[in-house]
């Protein structure tokens, strides 16, 4: 158990270059790969926390972005909704107030038409009673009729008042043609001295007459001169009546045009121009059923007063 | 029957004479350093590595932290030095598996050797890191009555680490021959398993033993340091 003190130093001498090349083929290259490698790795783990990061920054981006966009859309979505919404009602509105305008128009069309077929009813059933009567009372004027007239006639001409007298009397001096006497039959000489006997005292001094026949009187007899007319006949009182009856018609149309531009509904006008076409002939039924008589009793009371 | 294996010489001139330890310490150190350079020839630094690089990072690594739990907070410093101790004391140690092995940790010589490496890289690593008035500092501390005792467990230290490792391992061996020539059968394969245990724990006590006596020569003038501030 000796120390061989060479072999000592040869191994201290060993060791030291052992920790040289160890130093140099082992830890200075596993060292430094370890320390590359975590620098790597911390450099990577940086990396990843930076991209984490940026992702992370890129979602909520996104995120806001897509919230942007879909606030837009609802906001979008919204107004197209709206506007739709309001274009209808508008269409609508419209195509109400188009329909409403059409179906006026329709309307007014339609009552014009049942105005004019009413009136057009009203005239006939006017002109038809009146022929009817014309017709009735032509038939019924005979002479002693014309005897009756007459009468009545000369009572008239006596109860003219002073200031139609003066009348009479001027429109006579103005023209000095005949006064004209028409009737519906060719008077008796009787009956024509009457006449130009109580004509004469109005007018006084010679004056000439003319006596014609005009069938259109239907029963009576008009006497005129230069423009002053006296008559009594049974036509002029159709012709008056017939004026009374227009006048009435007339005043009855006003009120219904004014009813029709106010209403607008259908079933009101409709009972309204019912009610007038009932109304009018029943109108004009009564004063021609009522007048006729009335003349007759009138024309037959003058002579038995006489 | 040999003790040592320097008493196998195979030339000798004088002095200088060639042995089976220096031999088994050049051939040691060859495949250490061969090795060595074979597998960090062709380092990664990606995630992914060989795994003979794994097993080397994994032993460097490991000595680096043990260093540093001893208190030498610069470990990259020291496994220069303290990691070769131990690899080759260990790789010696459990070349005994090998047959008509004789590893040259069982010769005094190397030990002494070791020891004295030791000896002198304990104040050496203390002037490096602390001064030469650091160092001689530690001597006189606590007060300067311990300088003597200081001095003498210096030595003392130096002899017991040479002895230690001397004697565990020559034993292993002694034991070892002697059992062959009483149970050439399976009790030698036990005793070469209890020596391959006694090899690593000898060469780690060795390495420990190292760190503390260099931490000790660094850290003493910091830890005065560290009292005077208090102070």
């Amino acid at each position: 158990m000796k120390i061989n003190w060479f072999t000592v130093i040869a191994q201290v001498i060993n060791f030291l270059i052992l920790v040289w090349l160890m130093k140099r083929y082992l830890y200075k290259p596993i060292l430094n790969a370890i320390d590359e490698r975590e620098k790597k790795i911390a450099a990577e783990l940086a990396n990843a926390e930076t991209q984490k990061a940026e992702a992370a920054k890129e979602q909520a981006e996104l995120k806001q972005k897509n919230e942007q966009f879909e606030q837009a859309k609802k906001g979008l979505m919204d107004k197209a909704v709206n506007d739709t919404n309001e274009e209808r009602k508008k269409l609508m509105e419209e195509a109400r107030n188009d329909a409403d305008a059409l179906r006026s128009k329709q309307e007014d069309s339609l009552k014009a038409m049942q105005e004019n077929l009413n009136q057009e009813i009203v005239k006939k059933t006017q002109d038809e009673v009146f022929s009817i009567s014309r017709k009735v009372l032509a038939e019924l004027a005979s002479v002693s009729l014309e005897q009756e007239s007459t009468n009545l006639f000369i009572k008239r001409l006596n109860e003219l008042k002073d200031d139609e007298k003066k009348k009479f009397i001027d429109a006579f001096k103005a023209d000095p043609n005949p006064v004209l006497v028409q009737s519906a039959f060719v008077l008796p000489a009787q009956q024509q001295t009457d006449i130009q006997k109580s004509v004469k005292d109005i007018l006084g001094g010679e004056t000439q007459f003319k006596f014609s026949v005009s069938p259109g009187i239907i029963s009576g007899i008009e006497l005129s001169a230069n423009g002053f007319k006296v008559a009594w006949s049974i036509s002029e009182y159709l012709n008056s009546l017939e004026r009374s009856i227009n006048e009435t018609i007339k005043e009855k149309a006003k009120p219904e045009a004014e009813k029709k531009t106010d209403a607008g509904k259908k079933a009101e006008t409709e009972t309204e121009v019912g009610l007038a076409a009932k109304e009018v002939p029943v109108k004009t039924e009564e004063p021609v059923a009522k007048a006729v008589p009335e003349k007759e009793t009138e024309a037959k009371a003058e002579p038995q007063k006489k | 029957m040999e003790l040592s294996p320097d008493e196998t010489v195979f030339w000798s001139h004088g002095f200088i004479q060639i042995n089976l330890t220096i031999v088994t310490t050049w051939v040691l150190m060859l495949a250490m350093v061969l090795s060595s350079w074979l597998i960090t020839r062709k380092l990664k630094a990606d995630i992914k590595i060989t795994r003979w690089q794994c097993i080397l990072e994994m032993i460097v690594t490991g000595m680096n932290s043990q260093i540093k739990g001893i208190g030498l907070n610069k470990p990259e410093k020291f496994i220069g030095y303290i990691g070769t101790l131990f690899l080759f004391i260990a790789i010696s140690n459990l070349c005994i598996i090998f047959p008509g092995y004789e590893a040259p940790t069982g010769s005094l010589s190397t030990t002494v050797a070791l020891a004295m490496s030791v000896f002198l890289a304990v104040p050496f690593f203390g002037i490096v890191e602390t001064g030469i008035l650091g160092y001689l500092k530690t001597y006189i501390q606590p007060t300067f009555i311990m300088l003597p005792f200081n001095i003498i467990s210096e030595l003392t230290r130096t002899l017991a680490l040479a002895v230690r490792l001397f004697g565990n391992i020559m034993s292993g061996g002694m034991i070892i021959s002697i059992l062959l020539s009483i149970a050439p059968l399976i009790f030698p394969v036990l005793m070469t398993i209890l020596g391959l245990i006694t090899g690593i724990v000898q060469a780690y006590i060795f390495g420990i033993l190292a760190t503390v006596y260099i931490a000790a020569a660094t850290n003493e003038h910091k830890a005065i340091k560290l009292v005077k501030n208090n102070k």
